[in-house]
């Protein structure tokens, strides 16, 4: 049929070497001829799959690789070796779903094929008529694996690489998504439950305002999502708001988080556009009016589709910047090297990170020195608004930095508060670019740069964001599966009658146990974290007052925005409405945005570091860095052996233990007086010691790759860039025949 | 941390100067006080806007005191300072336009406004015109005056035999050669030398006429092993006619055979074409003719001027304020960090050759600057002694010091000539290169970052005798050991200070670091550390925690000490098998440590 030839006309010409030889394989594969089959996952199934597939190892220009099977299943593509597995089985972070050569369907960012030594992005009109002789696969986790089609048979080969191609690049609907087939059961010890809030009760939302204080309203009414399909299934409003059903579910101010003095941070997204103008600027009004009433009668309000990036931007910048670490071989890495910080600058990625946590800082301000309410606003109110107003939770309240709460803001902002991950991730391939835009993803970036410089502050570790980000495209959890709480509900009512009796057995995320073992799962825990002596543990230890509440203060005490020109001015009608005269608080202060918030990061960073208080990044060029662990694991030239802060972390675990033992040495002696010598509560149980015998590489939890040999790694293409064109170049190193005049 | 050690020996001997400054006090804090403001200067601080202060000028340091309210002191030693200009004329108008402007060689500058009346400014420049640049004044640079006094003498901390024979040199391959003694045969050579044992004093005269300034190839480290040799030494005199000398290429061969190599690799640092373009002037490179058994490879690192520029433009980004929107494309700009990979993957191929056997040589065009540094950086991957806080002493007493390169001219020591040509921010970049490996390698350095600031602070204060002159021959006319004090001496005095927690001896292990920019980074704690907005934790909360687990476990073992003590004095009762337990426990725990 196809001219390319047959694959053992293939076999015969091959232009790399390997650790078999394609000779030998035949000859070593037709005696024992014993299929492997991966392990599949309840529910799983098998589509296709073909052999001999070499797999190419990513370390250099070799061209080396190991033969095996390529299977496709509803699940993941998989490869699985033809030799032996190594004895590296003992690996303490593996994840219990899919392994280093395993790609979740949902995972697969692009698939390439090379022909005729020509590379070229897959896409449905390709798939038909020719299969490539190489298929090279991206991932959403940043690896890349290459796949050589030409030993197998024709039409396996073709089968194999149209099914994968068909599975992971085609639309789909919703139900094709494995979480609708796995049927895994639920872990028996529902610890997550427990502590992750989930928000998805009336309790929940109460039990969050008691505990900020906040003094809002519940609203039950959406219970049946009779308000609107866009709004959460329960959510906290102002008092002051009335009549819900006028909204048409938009623009409605939605209580996220409130402040010790009383003043709250609310989000909301666009009221309706109708006709009349009048209509418009009425709702605004009554929108502001409503949150300027919760507090002392001030708010700040700010468009952030105004002055952010939009998702679009947002998307194409991360596309950019993704590729550098997309590297398929040695000779991409140091091309790419040479360039590395001007390519990184131009994505832009890094600057809208910083952009998110400077306005995130904005909003801390006002509530935090100003004590005005803040109304952030954009279309949906479900993107930006979710990041920046979670970024300001997570500065302000230690609660949100520790891992249970961390999860169940997650749940309140991004889960509960219907954004739409269905859509934004791209989870069923739709070809409609313009829902796409890793906005969680975003978020996640901020939060590490505060971990990063703040790291005592955290109880959760890098490590708990890279796999969290990783989770996202794992078609097994129903929590990114969804665009709204509507959604959620509408598809898992649905589908549950079809899947036998009980409900559908989809398990969140936030069940750990599914993916990991409780010993890996202490990578999880940031050693570091200092955690506070409290005596009550959920509830935040309420902050001595700096400011006197005083509630009867009459309206004459309106706050005007101390910034100009940022936090956008309220609306005239506002003034007019409150009839206040404006004061300005800050003559001639340059108009300049980011002059009073570096005022209030100066103050702030002039006060003695408080870990459980209000924590602020810093955000200028050198102090805003790129996520090492998530971006750089799958890259070998990148790894140091046996050093990165792998190194200094396994030492600080080995001591913590070591005084563990000691002090429960110590204890068991003094049992009878029961003396506890140190209430500082180390988690116990979740102390990890890390097997120091082995020396770790810096991508360690990460890496896979089986150690490299102590050959260092040695730059190639120095000079590429290096084109010092002036004269100092050529010049001697001795100035002798220079005569220098002073 | 503006020279922090210097403010934590004498910040309240300098109080007492500033509030009580009769003669007698300067004499017995071995400072001379020169200058001190009665009127009010105005420090145009750059993070702070003005403020009002007092100016004290010693003959070794400029200090700075606000009068007003804001809290600034400044303390810098005069040797740090590479310029001094007048701001403004007669005819300056507006707020504190009429001053003087100071550039600093430690990437910082600073502004101090002055009221015109009077000769206010004329005298503070002229004072310290003239202390800061002493040599152009025909005065004697402060390390000669200071009298301090040290338990250590830091002076001893390098002998060169000892540092050999710890090599286990010299051996059956390896001779050392006094030939050197008075500096006869190379004047910016140390006196000891080792050679290839085959080679005999004759020889190398007859070296040392077709290489550079006379600096014939010498064994610089020896690995104990596999007996493979880094050499080091500066180009070959092949100039434009292409000259060979049978005596230099039967040298390199025997460096070559002492271990059987078969085929010895010749390093030059420089690029190609400016390896070529040194034949003009007499120099060259090794030819594939000449040398059959040698292969030669070019690494590439650029020259002093090179250097010099990158730096320039690094402090024009970094001080006073960071540039901003551009922060990364403006980084890799000043290529700063990109020479810094070069350097490293230079010594990282060089340490690679000796770790699989093969003898190198080393060279650049005079062998001083990037010879040392790709020589010291191999050794410092190569020999876990070098990276304990008394072997890197060693190392660059040895590799930088004793083998001449020229502090005196890239530095600048006391003259006012900030323009010179020779001045070069060669030993930074080897420094940066460490601290590069020192954050790749945490837990493999016994010293700390704050030793390598503490080096490159002493490296202008011109406070000790160490970094001065260029050479040993030039410090032993000027009697630096007898005169001055090392900085070692400082340093050694209070080793608690540059001790890394982390530090886990690994003796037989070669250290790769990687030379990508993906991991290569801005050294913000030095270059950028006064600008107070870039968060400077004193120290990492990683250390912070680690010391206070390493005072929790000798809190608890001395606790079970007790226990155990108060156990035995009751060893009647004591037959319970619990007693064993915490024995074990503790013999267990001491072991890593």
């Amino acid at each position: 049929m196809l001219s390319l030839g047959s694959g053992g006309a293939k076999s015969t010409k091959p232009s790399f070497v390997s650790y078999v030889t394609p000779e030998e394989i035949k000859s070593e594969k037709d005696p024992p001829k014993q299929e492997k089959h991966p392990d599949l996952l309840p529910g799983e199934v098998e589509f296709c799959s073909a052999n001999p597939i070499l797999k190419y190892t990513q370390d250099d220009l070799s061209q080396r690789g190991v033969f095996g099977t390529l299977f496709c299943t509803n699940f993941r593509v998989t490869f699985i070796s033809d030799e032996k597995p190594q004895e590296k089985t003992d690996k303490t972070f593996k994840n219990k779903l899919y392994g280093e050569n395993d790609i979740p369907l949902m995972c697969v960012d692009h698939i390439y094929g090379v022909y005729d030594e020509k590379r070229k992005l897959i896409t449905g009109g390709l798939v038909k008529n020719k299969y490539p002789s190489k298929m090279i696969i991206h991932c959403k986790d940043l690896r890349v694996f290459q796949f050589s089609l030409t030993f197998s048979k024709e039409e396996d080969a073709k089968k194999i690489f149209q099914g994968i191609a068909h599975h992971c690049l085609e639309e789909k609907s919703l139900k094709c998504v494995f979480a609708f087939s796995y049927m895994g059961t639920p872990s028996p010890e529902m610890q997550w439950k427990q502590e992750t809030v989930m928000f998805d009760s009336p309790e929940d939302w109460t039990q969050e305002m008691k505990r900020t204080k906040a003094n809002c309203r519940l609203v039950t009414e959406n219970e049946n999502f009779e308000l609107s399909q866009r709004l959460p299934k329960y959510f906290v409003i102002p008092l002051t708001i009335g009549d819900l059903f006028s909204y048409q579910g938009k623009g409605l101010p939605i209580w996220c988080w409130s402040h010790y003095s009383g003043c709250a941070l609310f989000k909301a997204s666009f009221p309706p556009v109708t006709q009349e103008d009048g209509d418009f600027q009425k709702h605004l009004d009554t929108m502001i009016n409503a949150v300027a009433h919760n507090h002392l009668y001030s708010v700040k309000t700010e468009d952030l589709s105004e002055s952010l990036p939009n998702i679009q931007d947002i998307q194409q910048s991360y596309n950019k910047f993704k590729q550098f670490f997309l590297i398929e071989n040695s000779t991409d890495f140091w091309l790419s090297d040479v360039k590395w910080f001007s390519s990184l600058e131009s994505s832009g990625w890094l600057d809208i990170i910083r952009q998110c946590l400077q306005k995130a800082v904005e909003v801390v301000e006002c509530l935090e020195k100003d004590n005005t309410n803040v109304l952030i606003t954009e279309e949906e109110g479900t993107d930006l608004c979710c990041v920046i107003s979670s970024l300001a939770q997570i500065m302000l309240d230690p609660y949100y930095r520790t891992l249970m709460g961390f999860q169940s803001l997650v749940q309140k902002e991004w889960v509960a508060g219907c954004h739409a991950f269905l859509d934004r991730c791209n989870h069923l391939h739709q070809k409609d670019k313009e829902y796409h835009s890793p906005v969680f993803l975003l978020f996640l970036e901020c939060v590490w740069q505060l971990v990063h410089q703040h790291s005592p502050a955290f109880q959760f570790s890098e490590t708990y964001l890279t796999v969290l980000s990783d989770s996202v495209h794992v078609p097994v959890f129903s929590t990114f599966l969804f665009n709204s709480s509507h959604h959620r509900e509408s598809v898992m009512k649905a589908e549950s009658p079809l899947a036998q009796s009980g409900p559908l057995s989809c398990p969140t995320v936030w069940d750990w146990s599914v993916q990991f073992d409780s010993k890996a799962q202490n990578f999880f825990f940031n050693p570091l974290y200092l955690e506070k002596v409290k005596h009550d543990r959920a509830v935040r230890k309420p902050h001595k007052p700096k400011h006197q509440r005083n509630l009867s203060l009459p309206s004459t005490a309106f706050k005007t925005p101390p910034k100009k020109g940022f936090f956008k001015d309220e609306t005239d009608s506002l003034k007019k409405m409150l009839r206040v005269k404006r004061l300005s608080r800050w003559r001639g202060s340059p108009d300049a945005p980011a002059a009073t918030t570096r005022e209030f990061f100066e103050s702030w960073q002039h006060r003695p570091l408080d870990y459980h208080g209000l924590l602020l990044p810093c955000l200028d060029g050198p102090a805003v860095h790129i996520w090492m662990q998530r971006y750089l694991r799958w890259i070998p030239e990148v790894y140091i052996l046996g050093g990165g802060s792998v190194a200094v972390m396994t030492k600080l675990m080995e001591l913590l233990s070591q005084v563990q033992d000691l002090k429960r040495v110590l204890e068991q002696r003094d049992s009878s007086q029961a003396a506890k010598l140190d209430h500082r509560p180390y988690f116990q149980h979740r102390l990890l010691s890390f097997d120091s015998s082995g020396r770790l590489s810096s991508s360690f939890p990460f890496a896979y790759t089986c150690y490299r040999s102590f050959k260092p790694i040695i730059p190639t293409g120095l000079m590429q860039s290096l084109m010092v064109t002036d004269s100092l170049a050529s010049q001697e190193d001795e100035a002798s025949s220079v005569v220098s005049f002073v | 941390d503006a020279s922090g050690d210097f403010s934590k020996n004498n910040t309240c001997k300098l109080t007492f100067l500033v509030t009580d400054w009769r003669p007698s006090y300067y004499l017995f804090l071995y400072f001379l006080l020169f200058y001190s403001s009665d009127k009010d200067i105005i420090y145009i601080c750059p993070f702070n806007a003005a403020v009002k202060g007092k100016v004290f000028i010693t003959n070794y340091r400029l200090y700075f005191k606000n009068t007003d309210s804001t809290p600034v002191t400044l303390d810098v030693p005069l040797g740090v300072i590479s310029r001094v200009e007048k701001m403004g004329g007669a005819s300056s108008r507006g707020e504190n336009s009429y001053g003087l402007e100071i550039t600093c060689k430690d990437m910082r500058n600073l502004r101090f406004a002055l009221k015109q009346e009077g000769h206010s400014r004329r005298d503070i420049f002229e004072i310290i015109f003239k202390y800061a640049f002493p040599l152009s004044h025909g005065m004697q640079l402060f390390a000669f005056l200071s009298q301090e006094k040290y338990e250590e003498n830091g002076w001893n901390v390098y002998e060169a035999m000892e540092e050999y024979r710890r090599q286990v040199l010299p051996n059956s391959e390896w001779r050392v050669t006094f030939i050197n003694k008075n500096y006869e045969l190379c004047d910016t050579y140390p006196t000891i030398l080792v050679v290839p044992y085959k080679a005999t004093d004759e020889d190398l005269r007859r070296v040392a006429a077709f290489r550079s300034r006379c600096r014939i190839p010498v064994l610089s480290w020896f690995h104990k092993e596999n007996h493979a040799v880094i050499m080091r030494c500066s180009q070959p005199l092949v100039g434009m006619s292409g000259k060979r000398n049978k005596d230099d290429e039967r040298y390199l061969d025997l460096i070559r055979e002492a271990n059987g190599t078969t085929k010895l690799t010749i390093y030059d640092a420089r690029p190609n074409v400016n390896a070529v373009a040194n034949k003009a002037t007499g120099g060259g490179y090794e030819g594939d003719d000449a040398y059959q058994n040698a292969e030669l490879v070019f690494l590439d690192i650029h020259n002093i001027h090179v250097m010099r520029e990158s730096l320039k433009k690094l402090k024009d980004i970094v001080y006073p304020n960071v540039e901003e929107s551009h922060w990364l494309s403006s980084l890799e700009s000043t290529h700063w960090l990109e020479h810094i990979k070069l350097v490293l993957s230079g010594a990282i191929q060089v340490a690679d050759k000796v770790s699989s056997g093969s003898s190198v040589v080393v060279h650049c065009s005079d062998g001083w600057d990037r010879t040392a540094q790709l020589t010291s950086l191999a050794m410092l991957m190569l020999d876990s002694y070098y990276r304990t806080l008394r072997g890197f002493q060693v190392l660059l007493e040895k590799e930088w010091i004793s083998f001449g390169h020229k502090f005196a001219s890239r530095i600048g020591h006391g003259d006012k000539n900030h323009a010179d040509q020779d001045r070069s921010p060669i030993f930074l970049q080897f420094i940066d290169c460490v601290w590069q490996m020192t954050k790749q390698f945490p837990t493999a350095f016994e010293f700390n970052e704050r030793l390598l600031v503490v080096i490159l602070d002493h490296l202008y204060s011109c406070r000790f005798g160490t970094f001065l002159y260029n050479c040993e021959s030039a410090r032993e006319s000027n009697n630096v050991r007898g005169k001055t004090v090392s900085l070692w001496s400082f340093v050694n005095s209070d080793t608690s200070l540059y001790i890394n927690p982390f530090f886990t001896p690994e003796s037989s292990r070669v250290l790769y670091p990687v030379a990508s920019m993906r991991h290569l980074e801005l050294w913000v704690t030095y270059y950028i550390r006064w600008n107070p907005r870039i968060l400077h934790q004193q120290q990492s909360p990683v250390e912070q925690r680690y010391k206070e687990l390493l005072a929790l476990r000798d809190q608890y073992l001395k606790k079970l000490e007790e226990l155990q003590l108060s156990d035995s004095t009751h060893l009647t009762n004591s037959s319970t098998p619990n007693a064993a337990t915490p024995n074990q426990h503790i013999t267990h725990l001491q072991t890593p440590f």
